[in-house]
């Protein structure tokens, strides 16, 4: 059975890498599903699989296999996906030149981190499990924003942007935990 | 009668165009080289029976060169002139080692790191290319033809510019190398197509002066590197010197000669072997002109190298927490390295995993059995459904210093490779037209706890206000784990580019004259022996693409059909004629014409794994 022969679209080195991995530009995703197509087109272009080709073939292999790690480092990472959605959708999140934040958000975000250092100061390992299961849970809710905003049929992408923003923020500070948890 | 075998195109060659490709394990200590015969990976044994050559140079007076188990003989007696552990040196500057610890006269000055002999200066590159050239003509005499390539393992935590002076190293020694691998990676490689492993596993590699950890994931198929960590100075070698430092404060020692010096790492390190089994293990050893005696038994001995297994088990820990995975998820441990027989290492290794490590496979050759699977299977030795996929990853961060001497990473530590990622900066002052750039590999924050990698600059940007430029910067990691680095301003074009030629290596063109001077080559003529290689380099390419016309010849017109036949005609013609150069520029022209069938096929390949999982879920 062939049917989906002359259905699928042709694939180029620029393609967007949800099209890439032929999965729907959604930010719900199975990461299962990511894995695994990313382990079949690994076997279909990975430079070892043209080490007995052309110079051409292999360098072209190397481009492609390049292409689809990157595809897949973004895809895996609901963080990362959420930031491309976004750019594809003409919305980048440009976060280095863009601070401006909620204030609500902005003091919250500054609680948390005095809460670490005194954590840290006090080698308290029990706060920093409080602390860890505020951030979780800000995160959770976060999330579900975010779901809502990219992939509802009416798409909010500002409201996606700005939570992405403050959830890159909660990222940063889930690792400042990592670092100096005891 | 037998039946004649018919191999799908391209795929399995005929037995009498099977190629002959090498896995090759460079070690700290010993170095071997193994193959694939008859379907199973061997080591390859010199006329005595010795599948290990010592990694030892000796450069004798009047240009005799000895490697291997004579030169090992004359470790003690000659130190100056007799060159082991080389592989400490790789990549590294002159600055980093003191004569008074290594026992060798070093070449004050910047750049590589190179050793005063009875010959002249030699840098650590030139020593393992000796060690390599020794291990090819061991191969092609015992396979009986000429090798169409090898693959060299590495420690994983190797950075750039070691990965790249072992490459210079093996090209100095007249070896195409199809692949630089993973020392864990190749061990994993042999142990799970051995065993058929599935799972989590960890390869824990303590070598003669090089440790690793990686976390793979191994599937039908496919062996995934999840994580890695290491130190590539620390090794069995640090147990020996370990030794040696307690009998300098038992004895007071001081003040010894060169040879004393060596004399006692060589005690040293009888004695670490001997504890192996042994409860017990007498030292005894020359030191001010007196016989010293000494007693060593297990337990102090434990005692001496605790901090150096501590060492090792934290890095085992944060790999573990760079894959994101716990102790409980692994399913087997194994073990790699000669310094592994230290029942003191099993003993910390088994406590760390609640479980026995893996001690089936020889620890001295598992990594060269891997390399020869590997390169049997770059090679196109290996029939479709038995081969499998390598996915491994860069130990090291890669990155770019910033204004401040802090580092930007562009790409970070356990990163899949092959790996490209761009990176956009832009200009600190008005009017600035030119950029340095300068390329660190590390994890630290600041520039002067990184290794610098190469420097190099981008010039002819045009003039704009600062912070108005928009330079692209883009690095590419190759699957050998080797850096190249792209910088170009967008408005203009203006571009630079490098190989990353690390700081400590070889230039090509001192690469290339030492290969015109004919170091390291039995063989009086140069000349014939590049012409043989372009001859094989221009069949082997004809072959490639006629494998490939004939699976996919259907993505060409006649008109695009009938130029690429008539280019491979007569390339094959030019192939059987003695003119080397002509050669190679029509390889090269060849290869440029058939550029767009090749990106054609990669589209079809892609389209056709795509289209497979479709009807996997429609099913």
């Amino acid at each position: 059975m062939n049917v989906t022969t002359e259905a699928s679209p042709p694939v180029r080195l620029d393609q967007d890498y949800f099209a890439l991995f032929g999965l729907p530009h959604r930010f719900q995703q199975d990461r299962g599903t990511i894995d695994q197509v990313w382990r079949e087109l690994q076997a279909k272009v990975h430079p070892d699989r043209y080490a007995a080709g052309s110079p051409t073939e292999r360098r072209i292999a190397m481009q492609w296999a390049s292409r689809v790690n990157e595809a897949h480092r973004v895809l895996r990472s609901p963080l990362f996906r959420a930031r491309y959605l976004c750019e594809l959708a003409g919305h980048p999140v440009q976060a280095e030149n863009n601070t401006a934040m909620a204030p609500a958000f902005l003091m919250q975000q500054l609680e948390w981190r005095e809460a670490i250092e005194v954590a840290r100061q006090s080698g308290d390992a029990a706060a920093f499990d409080l602390i860890e299961s505020e951030l979780l849970e800000a995160r959770r809710a976060l999330v579900a924003t975010v779901t809502q905003a990219l992939d509802d049929e009416s798409r909010d992408l500002p409201t996606a942007v700005a939570r992405v923003r403050e959830w890159m923020f909660l990222e940063r500070l889930l690792e400042d935990i990592d670092v100096h948890r005891p | 009668m037998a039946l004649l075998q018919i191999s799908e195109p391209g795929m399995s060659p005929a037995p009498h165009q099977r190629r002959l490709a090498v896995g090759i394990d460079l070690g700290t200590t010993h170095s071997l080289v193994a193959a694939v015969r008859s379907g199973t990976a061997e080591v390859l044994r010199d006329a005595d029976g010795h599948a290990l050559l010592p990694s030892v140079v000796r450069y004798l007076p009047g240009g005799e060169v000895n490697i291997g188990r004579e030169a090992l003989r004359a470790l003690a007696s000659d130190p100056h002139n007799t060159v082991a552990s080389v592989k400490r040196f790789m990549g590294r500057g002159g600055q980093e080692f003191s004569a008074e610890r290594t026992g060798y006269d070093i070449v004050n000055g910047d750049g590589m790191l190179r050793l005063r002999t009875v010959q002249g200066e030699v840098s650590p590159v030139e020593v393992s290319a000796q060690i390599l050239a020794k291990l090819r003509q061991l191969a092609e005499d015992v396979l009986g033809d000429d090798l169409v390539g090898a693959v060299i393992t590495v420690p994983a935590y190797f950075d750039d510019a070691q990965r790249q002076a072992t490459k210079d190293a093996a090209r100095l020694a007249g070896l195409n190398v199809l692949r630089l691998l993973n020392e864990p990676t190749a061990a994993a490689i042999a142990y799970g197509l051995d065993h058929a492993a599935e799972g989590i596993y960890a390869v824990y590699d303590l070598g003669g002066g090089t440790f690793d950890i990686s976390i793979l994931r191994l599937a039908k198929g496919v062996f995934e590197v999840v994580a890695t960590g290491g130190d590539t100075a620390l090794g069995g070698d640090d147990f020996d010197s370990a030794i040696v430092d307690w009998l300098y404060q038992e004895h007071s020692l001081d003040s010894l000669t060169a040879v004393e010096r060596r004399s006692l790492q060589v005690a040293a390190r009888q004695a670490r072997e001997r504890l192996t089994d042994a409860p017990t293990a007498e030292l005894l050893f020359e030191a001010g002109g007196r016989q010293v005696t000494a007693t060593l038994d297990h337990q102090h001995f434990a005692e001496l190298g605790r901090p150096l297994v501590q060492r090792t088990l934290a890095t085992v820990r944060r790999a573990l927490r760079d894959a994101d995975l716990s102790i409980d998820d692994v399913q087997g441990v194994v073990m790699v390295g000669g310094a592994t027989r230290m029942p003191l290492i099993r003993e910390a290794v088994g406590g760390i995993f609640g479980r026995e490590p893996l001690i089936d496979l020889d620890p001295d050759e598992v990594v060269a059995l891997g390399a020869a699977m590997q390169a049997n299977l770059l090679a196109g030795n290996t029939a479709p459904g038995e081969d499998w996929l390598l996915l491994d990853v860069i130990p090291l961060s890669l990155g770019l210093e910033t204004m401040g001497g802090l580092v930007e990473k562009v790409i970070a530590r356990n990163t899949t490779i092959p790996v490209a990622r761009a990176q956009e900066f832009t200009t600190f002052k008005d009017g600035q037209t030119a950029m340095a750039i300068h390329v660190v590999q590390g994890e630290r924050e600041l520039v002067a706890d990184c290794r610098s990698l190469a420097r190099f600059e981008l010039r002819d940007i045009p003039p704009m206000v600062a912070g108005a430029a928009r330079i692209e910067v883009t690095f590419q990691v190759d699957a050998d784990g080797l850096l190249s680095v792209t910088a170009r301003e967008q408005s203009s074009g203006a571009e630079a580019s490098i190989q990353v030629k690390p700081s400590y290596g070889l230039s090509d063109d001192e690469v290339t004259r030492m290969l015109s001077d004919g170091m390291c080559s039995a063989e009086a003529d140069m000349k014939a022996r590049a012409l043989r290689e372009q001859q094989v380099e221009a069949r082997r390419l004809v072959e490639a693409i006629r494998a490939a016309l004939a699976a996919d010849g259907d993505l060409l017109d006649a008109g695009e059909r009938n130029a690429v036949d008539s280019a491979l005609a007569e390339l094959a013609r030019l192939a059987e004629g003695d003119d080397a150069d002509l050669i190679r520029e029509r390889i090269e022209s060849v290869s440029a014409a058939t550029d767009s069938f090749a990106a054609r096929r990669m589209d079809r390949s892609i389209r056709a794994a795509l289209r497979g999982r479709n009807l996997d879920e429609l099913a």
